[in-house]
């Protein structure tokens, strides 16, 4: 090829079709084809141990999956994560206006809330509730183990460590929130009200959802440690089957395959949301 | 005119804006070291000066985005931020400020639309919920002041889906939707790619015809010939000099005024 020609080509091409022109070959990837083969095969391997071993025993799990016991606590768990959730962020998103506010008290408290209940593993939080009836024996005459029974305390200790984290989400959203916005808000006077509900939040939400999607199956998974102060959730209603029944895997495995249903389901929902929020701020792929 | 609380202050008639020993620090930083400016009804001032001279913190104290340390502003014969109480200055709650500032609109060097909101919905906003206008009257005014602004058919879009030039028409559109008896622009076409500058100067020339208060922080020296009556410099927190645009571009008094001058033009 002249070096006359190569200048043409490259600015116009002679032909429609580019017919002259030399074609272009993809690289090869030996790397990849060789390594999806490698896990393809280990994955095979696996589901196949898991369906060809009978300690498994798949027809138990069938047996169990939607018998009463097991369903009422997948819901006692499904609405004790709800729970959890609305009010851990309604406690949340108050911690953050405090800890966002001009008042430095509110701030003070706001930051010690989150730095005590971060600090205290979950699990020892809810023991410490569950006992408070040895610091308070009566609490406005009522005896404290009347009126705190262990679903109350499963709520109470989850929502307080809840909280803790929703606040920290919820004050990072609201940071998101380009200062501009609020300005720009205030200088149309809208009220203050009208400005966290209409301009700050809305956009907030963009940066929330997502962590707050990760936290709400946390917190489904998370609920299966009220199973230490006997409160019926999933997890320990399977228990209280195969502490009967000794079928320990099988039953293991019904709450498995629930979780792992609901947390499936919890992630389509959290794309829809995500969606919502996202209006008239699409990224252009 | 009256505003619920609004003290009335001794002002000419024909002022509008009325700025008196203003000064304000940030920290250590002392940005406004007492600026006097009077604004007459229906002129147009522009305010230049190198950055970092004071005149977007000045502008700010207008609707009361920056409180003053020191000074009083009046907008209309009445008192910004403040209510006079014999000789003390006490600070207007927030809903009173709030109601202030529906009538002076404010316009931003990046535009801040709501990015959330479609066009429509930008402007329509503060009359429904500031003013309590009824929704329905609110869009058809929003629908004509697209039309002004000449983006009649952009209503249903998002901020992030026009150009520079078109989102800050938009921006002028939602401060006009409130009425208001002064505008303010910070800096409007700063952040705009050069070929988009005509468009919003056309809009804010249109509304100087119009004989809308405006005041106009600008770097664009060839907007201010054009369209000011007042041409204010500023630097260092102080009005330098200040007069009619003949005056203070073509035969500047000032070194400091002829130095920035040089540079700009």
């Amino acid at each position: 090829m002249s070096s006359d020609t190569l200048t043409k080509s490259a600015a116009v091409p002679e032909t429609p079709d580019g017919a002259d022109l030399p074609r272009i070959v993809p690289q090869r990837r030996l790397g990849q084809w060789t390594a999806a083969v490698v896990v393809l095969v280990l994955l095979g391997l696996a589901v196949n141990s898991v369906l060809r071993n009978d300690a498994f025993q798949w027809g138990v799990v069938a047996d169990w999956f939607t018998s009463d016991a097991v369903l009422r606590g997948l819901w006692l768990t499904l609405w004790l994560t709800a729970v959890v959730m609305v009010l851990g962020f309604a406690l949340g998103t108050l911690l953050a206006a405090f800890r966002l506010s001009a008042n430095p008290v509110l701030r003070a408290v706001s930051w010690g809330y989150v730095w005590l209940f971060r600090s205290i593993p979950i699990l020892v939080q809810l023991l410490l509730w569950f006992n408070i009836g040895a610091l308070y024996p009566q609490i406005l005459g009522v005896k404290t183990v009347d009126l705190l029974g262990p679903v109350t305390v499963a709520v109470i200790g989850l929502t307080l460590h809840e909280a803790a984290y929703a606040a920290e989400v919820v004050r990072g959203g609201i940071l998101a929130v380009d200062r501009g916005q609020i300005e720009a808000a205030q200088a149309l006077g809208l009220s203050r009200w009208r400005r966290w509900r209409r301009i700050v939040l809305p956009q907030a939400m963009r940066s929330i959802v997502p962590p707050a999607g990760n936290m709400l199956i946390g917190t489904l998974k998370g609920t299966s440690i009220v199973s230490v102060i006997a409160v019926q959730d999933l997890l320990y209603s399977v228990q209280l089957v195969y502490h009967r029944t000794y079928q320990v895997i099988p039953l293991l495995m019904v709450a498995t395959v629930w979780y792992t249903v609901v947390t499936s389901l919890l992630g389509v929902g959290q794309y829809y949301v995500e969606k919502h929020y996202a209006r008239g701020t699409e990224r252009t792929r | 005119m009256s505003v619920p609380n609004g003290t009335k202050v001794p002002g000419g008639t024909g002022v509008m804006v009325d700025i008196r020993s203003v000064h304000k620090s940030f920290g250590p930083l002392h940005v406004l070291k007492g600026i006097d400016l009077t604004v007459r009804t229906g002129e147009v001032t522009v305010v230049l000066g190198p950055s970092g001279s004071g005149k977007s913190t000045l502008l700010r104290t207008v609707n009361h985005l920056e409180k003053v340390d020191r000074g009083v502003i009046s907008v209309d014969g009445v008192l910004i931020g403040y209510r006079r109480t014999g000789d003390r200055l006490r600070e207007l709650p927030e809903r009173e400020v709030l109601k202030q500032r529906t009538r002076i609109g404010f316009v931003f060097q990046n535009f801040h639309l709501f990015p959330h909101l479609t066009v429509l919905e930008n402007i329509t906003e503060a009359p429904v919920s500031a003013l309590g206008r009824p929704r329905r009257e609110a869009v058809e005014a929003a629908r004509r002041l697209l039309e002004r602004v000449g983006l009649a058919d952009k209503e249903t879009a998002y901020p992030r889906h026009l150009s520079g030039g078109q989102q800050q028409r938009v921006a002028i559109a939602r401060a006009l939707a409130l009425e208001p008896r002064l505008l303010l622009f910070d800096e409007p076409t700063s952040a705009l790619d050069p070929e988009l500058v005509g468009e919003v100067l056309d809009v804010i020339k249109d509304l100087a015809r119009r004989g809308t208060t405006m005041i106009v922080v600008t770097h664009e020296i060839g907007f201010a010939r054009e369209v000011a009556d007042t041409v204010v410099f500023m630097d260092d927190g102080r009005i330098v000099e200040q007069g009619p645009p003949g005056d203070v571009l073509d035969r500047p008094r000032h070194e400091r005024t002829r130095a920035f001058l040089s540079k700009v033009l």
